[in-house]
């Protein structure tokens, strides 16, 4: 076999291998360790970009791990939407780990560098596998890393955050297993193709457990991409985080809604009966809960992270609005606006961390503080950032909240979405900029702490290279939503995905 | 005379009540025990998830047509050994909360005993 038809497994196997060449190398030579780190995440990268253009031809890769067929074995789906995903999760385990080294967090305890590539194994093993139980398995694999890059650093903030973290994620994980249960009870198969046919065959008697099934699943994933009312963990843990991991975070919550788009069309579409389409109900009230308090949030924030934090919540709801309708215009919409909105996140956190750093005692509070080097220069990004996350053009999160308001007048109560995602716009506007003029223009009328002085400006990259990836995706938004657009057709048509995982045994 | 359905059935109900009873309460300890007890109800779930059959052989040969379902006691196990690994993580990060913060309460706050309420006299 060539080494294109192992493709599909490289994201998954690559950082599977850097995890423990770093862990050796840490003690010993540390700047190895960096260097295996960067060579992996750029391995990445190049395999995220082959399968980008190799789903782009519209066929579906399927990937039978030791050769044992679907549905009895486990397999690898790379089609365009797990393509888009992992070009994500690479160029954004790029930026934070650039970050991570500026900064010299990745020194401050020793297994950053293995625990951030096990964390990218287990984004890219998410996003790519068919098996609902190898999802569950993933998830655990990326959530045992994340409680490990989320405490590095320590300091009871950060332990006091991790309980809670760990704690809900732990129930998440049971809720999983028991929907997983559930679901293998009803349909004797773990394949999410197999299972997507079998649920059509479920007896009448058993509809009920199969939409307790779907409702659980959707909760599950709601609590990881903290959708109203689970989001309570996210703000606390991502503000508390080392900035270049809350950087990485960004794509954690998406992962939830990754989830969602995989399964529910999938297994819970048409063919479900009483079960089809059940979590969507209750997911579109719920996103325009979400999209609210998060903007809410970012108005009422009293420092530059816990603002970017609320700012990844609303973000996540503005994108489960556009999810929520199940229909390909409104799917394409949010898979742009996910990437889009993951990329300024990101930008936020980083931004966030690098004025905080020249601010010394007053952090990246909203408050006045007395002058500090760069605030120019901070201030344009932190302005740019802002510029991002709340949705005005020049850059794509006016392209994406565009798309999300123009496909969403095909829905019924279409006049909810845009009403909430005008006005949760003008209020995020709002709140970057009260936040954005008390750093940046008000002088403190006290001395207080003196900023340190000016440090070398290596650490404003990383966050620039979030924002031109912002700017590039605007310029090529055609191209951009065009193969959004493809890969929502492939995502709400199930029966191509299962011809190709399961081949002649699908009908 | 109880039936093995009903048996397992209740058992799991207790455990999962027990479960997030523990889970809802504000000291860490007692999180953890609540967590325990709720994966015990998972992990007996998922193995009903078979079906439940009694005197069965487990691999599937030709001619036999009772078999039990061997893919949940797979499931089970990897459920078990995450779990276990979890649950000795959640533990240690426990212990080192309340040492770093001086506080086993989830929250991190500072709530004194239900014993030191009485001998410092101010009850709620």
């Amino acid at each position: 076999m060539s080494l294109l038809q192992h493709l599909p497994i490289l994201p998954i196997a690559v950082p599977a291998l850097a995890a423990p060449i770093t862990l050796l190398l840490m003690r010993r030579h540390p700047a190895w360790a960096t260097g295996v780190s960067f060579v992996s995440g750029f391995v990445m990268l190049a395999c995220a970009l082959a399968l980008l253009r190799l789903a782009g031809d519209g066929q579906i890769h399927v990937y039978a791990l030791g050769e044992w067929i679907a549905p009895f074995g486990i397999v690898l789906v790379a089609d365009r939407l797990a393509a888009i995903m992992l070009l994500l999760a690479a160029s954004l385990s790029l930026i934070a780990l650039l970050h991570a080294v500026v900064t010299g967090a990745d020194r401050k305890g020793w297994h950053f560098h293995p625990l951030f590539q096990f964390q990218m194994m287990g984004l890219n093993g998410a996003f790519l596998t068919g098996d609902l139980f190898n999802l569950f398995v993933f998830f655990e694999v990326l959530l045992i890393a994340s409680y490990g890059l989320l405490l590095h650093g320590q300091g009871s903030p950060r332990l006091k955050a991790g309980v809670q973290y760990v704690v809900v994620n732990l129930v998440g994980s049971s809720l999983f297993l028991i929907a997983l249960g559930l679901l293998y009870a009803l349909t004797g198969t773990l394949n999410m193709a197999d299972m997507g046919l079998r649920v059509a065959e479920i007896a009448p008697a058993d509809q009920g457990l199969l939409r307790i099934a779907a409702l659980l699943l959707a909760s599950v994933f709601a609590i990881k991409a903290a959708v109203v009312p689970l989001h309570l963990w996210l703000p606390r843990t991502y503000d508390v985080a080392t900035p270049a991991v809350a950087a990485l975070f960004a794509i954690m919550t998406k992962v939830g809604v990754y989830s969602l788009i995989r399964v529910v069309p999938q297994v819970f579409g048409e063919g479900a009966g009483a079960a089809a389409w059940a979590p969507a109900p209750f997911l579109w009230p719920a996103a325009l809960i979400t999209a609210a308090v998060g903007f809410a949030g970012v108005f009422a924030a009293r420092s530059l992270s816990e603002q970017a934090a609320y700012a990844v919540i609303g973000s996540t709801g503005t994108l489960l609005i556009a999810v929520a309708g199940w229909q390909q215009a409104t799917l394409a919409a949010a898979l742009y606006y996910l990437v889009h909105s993951t990329l300024a996140g990101a930008a936020l956190f980083l931004v966030a961390d690098v004025i905080a750093r020249r601010r010394g005692g007053a952090n990246d509070n909203t408050a006045p503080a007395s002058d500090f080097a760069d605030r120019q220069w901070t201030g344009l990004m932190f302005m740019a950032a802002a510029v991002a996350a709340s949705g005005l053009p020049p850059l794509s999160g006016f392209i994406g909240k565009l798309l999300i308001l123009q496909s969403a007048t095909a829905l019924p109560d279409w006049g909810w979405a845009w009403g909430v995602i005008l006005v949760t716009t003008l209020v995020g506007v709002i709140g970057f900029a009260r936040a954005g003029s008390a750093v940046f223009w008000k002088a403190a009328a006290h001395g207080g702490a003196t900023p340190p002085a000016p440090a070398p400006r290596a650490d404003l990259a990383a966050p620039l290279i979030a924002l031109a990836l912002l700017a590039a995706l605007s310029a090529g938004a055609g191209w951009a939503s065009a193969y959004a657009g493809a890969a929502a057709g492939e995502v709400l048509d199930p029966a191509v995905a299962a011809r190709a995982v399961l081949g002649e045994r699908a009908p | 005379m109880m039936s093995y359905e009903f048996l397992v059935a209740s058992a799991i109900g207790v455990l999962v009540a027990g479960g997030i009873y523990l889970t809802l309460r504000a000291r860490t300890f007692q999180v953890v025990l609540g967590l325990t007890l709720f994966s015990y109800a998972v992990n007996l779930f998922l193995f009903a998830s078979g079906r439940l059959v009694l005197d069965r052989p487990p691999i599937w040969e030709k001619g036999v047509t009772q078999y039990t379902d061997p893919l949940p006691q797979a499931l089970v196990l990897t459920a078990i050994v995450i779990t276990f690994g979890m649950t000795a993580f959640v533990v240690i990060l426990a212990l080192r909360s309340y040492l770093e913060t001086g506080s086993d309460h989830v929250d991190g706050e500072k709530v004194p005993c239900s014993g030191d309420e009485l001998s410092a006299g101010k009850g709620e």
